[in-house]
């Protein structure tokens, strides 16, 4: 389970998560939705303590990851896999071997497991036969699918999803989603998604929690958090102007 | 007076920070150069790009530079009736001097602005955050590399642009001017110590680690807007400028 505790952050003054309490199901997806520039993100990055928090505790199966020495984060990270909101390719790389890289740099296993591990990867994500492209070469769907795999390579526990659909059609976004859930039915991780992919998120979620104003306004199963009658949480998910929350 | 005041003292904390900031990056990559596994193949990739891919504008640079010198050494030499000593001031001035700081100013432009736009456009294409979450250090996968590469690199570089600017200040002193080649040659033979070669050596040594390190710090630290690359880029290329010429004279000074 991770556990993210009274969580503070600011940028330049500029306090963005304000004692954020959230508790995330292992084994479960949980969806963290809220307004463009909410700190969702910011929220997700402090999970393998890509950012620290100013004040509060992430808690990962008890170990708390905002003090860790490099060697223990390093470990703690290694159990994470990332799907970030651009896929994070390196461009000076094919997908084959962007996928490959963890596994080089992490592992010392040889060439021939790698490819083995990386082909099965690539045919498991819809990408088979495009290992030799470059990140510039395929779409921005292809992208986030060399990302997923990427973020599979090393079979992790926890995925973290940064906005997964941004900037697909809906039809790009919706096979997205239906490869998390069969990544998700083939490998058990826990995933944290935060998206703005509404409603079409809600079906592949266990769990949604709603970040507004840098706290967490609401968080339950999928079906009671449809169904709260929290007036915020309400004219989010029907994308209603008129509410609670000041539209510019 | 008292915000002229207060707005110096912020400049001055300012400035500091971005030096320590800057002084520990460098440390820190440093360190990450000896720490195992070596990247070998990193190293061998960025000399490449570092080197071989600025050659051309090495080569171009000297031999034009040592075309002017050719032609500017001997006007001012044969007001003194000194022509036979043109050999000897081009290649002291090209050893001690104009190599080193013209090479470091080509590399500068050619791929030190080419390394903080690389690095700037992974910050904000969130490809540092990546390795860092794979548990990949940035600095030593991207910056400690690079380094080593500039160190490598740069005297070869150097020494490339004064021997190319020996014989473009040669084709004109004594191909269109006159000046003996025996004297050409033998000048030089006889000015030239081993002091001189060592002490380009040194400051190409030392360009190759300022260009790199202020290059791929400004990447490292862009900052995530539509202009970050851009200014990134700029402030690398004046950084890097400024502080050649700066450390130059500080060497200098101290090995005349």
């Amino acid at each position: 389970m991770i556990q993210i505790v009274k969580l503070h952050k600011s940028f330049a003054g500029h306090e963005v998560l304000k004692g954020v309490n959230l508790n995330i199901e292992t084994g479960k997806i949980t969806t963290i939705i809220g307004g463009s520039g909410c700190g969702k993100t910011v929220l997700l990055k402090h999970l393998n303590a890509l950012l620290l928090p100013d004040h509060g505790q992430v808690i990962v199966d008890g170990v708390e990851i905002s003090n860790l020495g490099q060697k223990n984060l390093n470990k703690i990270r290694h159990r994470f896999g990332v799907l970030f909101q651009g896929a994070a390719l390196l461009d000076s790389m094919t997908i084959y071997d962007n996928v490959a890289f963890p596994l080089r740099e992490k592992t010392g296993m040889d060439e021939g497991a790698i490819r083995k591990k990386v082909e099965e990867r690539i045919y498991q994500v819809g990408l088979e036969g495009m290992g030799y492209k470059f990140p510039a070469e395929v779409s921005g769907g292809m992208k986030k699918r060399a990302g997923l795999a990427r973020a599979l390579i090393m079979d992790p526990e926890i995925v973290l999803f940064d906005e997964p659909t941004t900037g697909l059609d809906p039809l790009l976004g919706k096979s997205i989603h239906e490869l998390i859930v069969k990544m998700h039915a083939t490998f058990g991780f826990t995933g944290v998604i935060v998206s703005h992919d509404i409603p079409e998120v809600f079906t592949i979620s266990d769990f949604v929690a709603m970040l507004s104003n840098g706290v967490i306004e609401e968080i339950g199963p999928t079906e009671e958090f449809l169904a709260s009658h929290n007036p915020v949480v309400q004219q989010f998910i029907k994308g209603e102007t008129q509410g609670p929350i000041r539209v510019l | 007076m008292i915000s002229l005041l207060s707005q110096l003292g912020r400049w001055s904390l300012e400035w500091f920070s971005e030096m320590g900031k800057m002084f520990l990056f460098l440390i820190s990559a440093l360190v990450w150069v000896f720490r195992p596994p070596a990247k070998i193949y990193l190293i061998v990739q960025h000399i490449k790009s570092i080197g071989v891919d600025s050659l051309l504008v090495v080569i171009m640079s000297g031999f034009f530079t040592g075309m002017v010198m050719g032609l500017q050494g001997y006007y001012s030499l044969k007001k003194f009736n000194a022509e036979s000593w043109l050999g000897s001031v081009v290649a002291l001035t090209l050893l001690r001097e104009l190599g080193p700081v013209l090479s470091a100013f080509m590399v500068t432009g050619r791929t030190g602005s080419a390394m903080a736009a690389e690095i700037g456009t992974m910050r904000i294409t969130e490809q540092i955050d990546a390795l860092y979450s794979m548990a990949i250090n940035p600095i030593k996968y991207l910056v400690s590399p690079r380094i080593v590469a500039g160190l490598i690199a740069m005297p070869l570089l150097t020494a490339i642009f004064d021997v190319v600017g020996i014989y473009g200040a040669y084709l004109i002193g004594v191909g269109l001017l006159g000046v003996s080649s025996g004297s050409y040659f033998s000048g030089m033979e006889n000015s030239v110590v081993f002091r001189d070669v060592y002490v380009g050596f040194l400051k190409s040594v030392s360009f190759g680690l300022i260009i790199t390190w202020i290059c791929c710090y400004k990447g490292f630290n862009t900052s995530p807007m539509a202009t970050g690359v851009s200014r990134a880029t700029t402030e690398s290329v004046v950084l890097s400028f400024i502080m050649v010429l700066v450390w130059d004279y500080f060497l200098t000074s101290v090995l005349l």
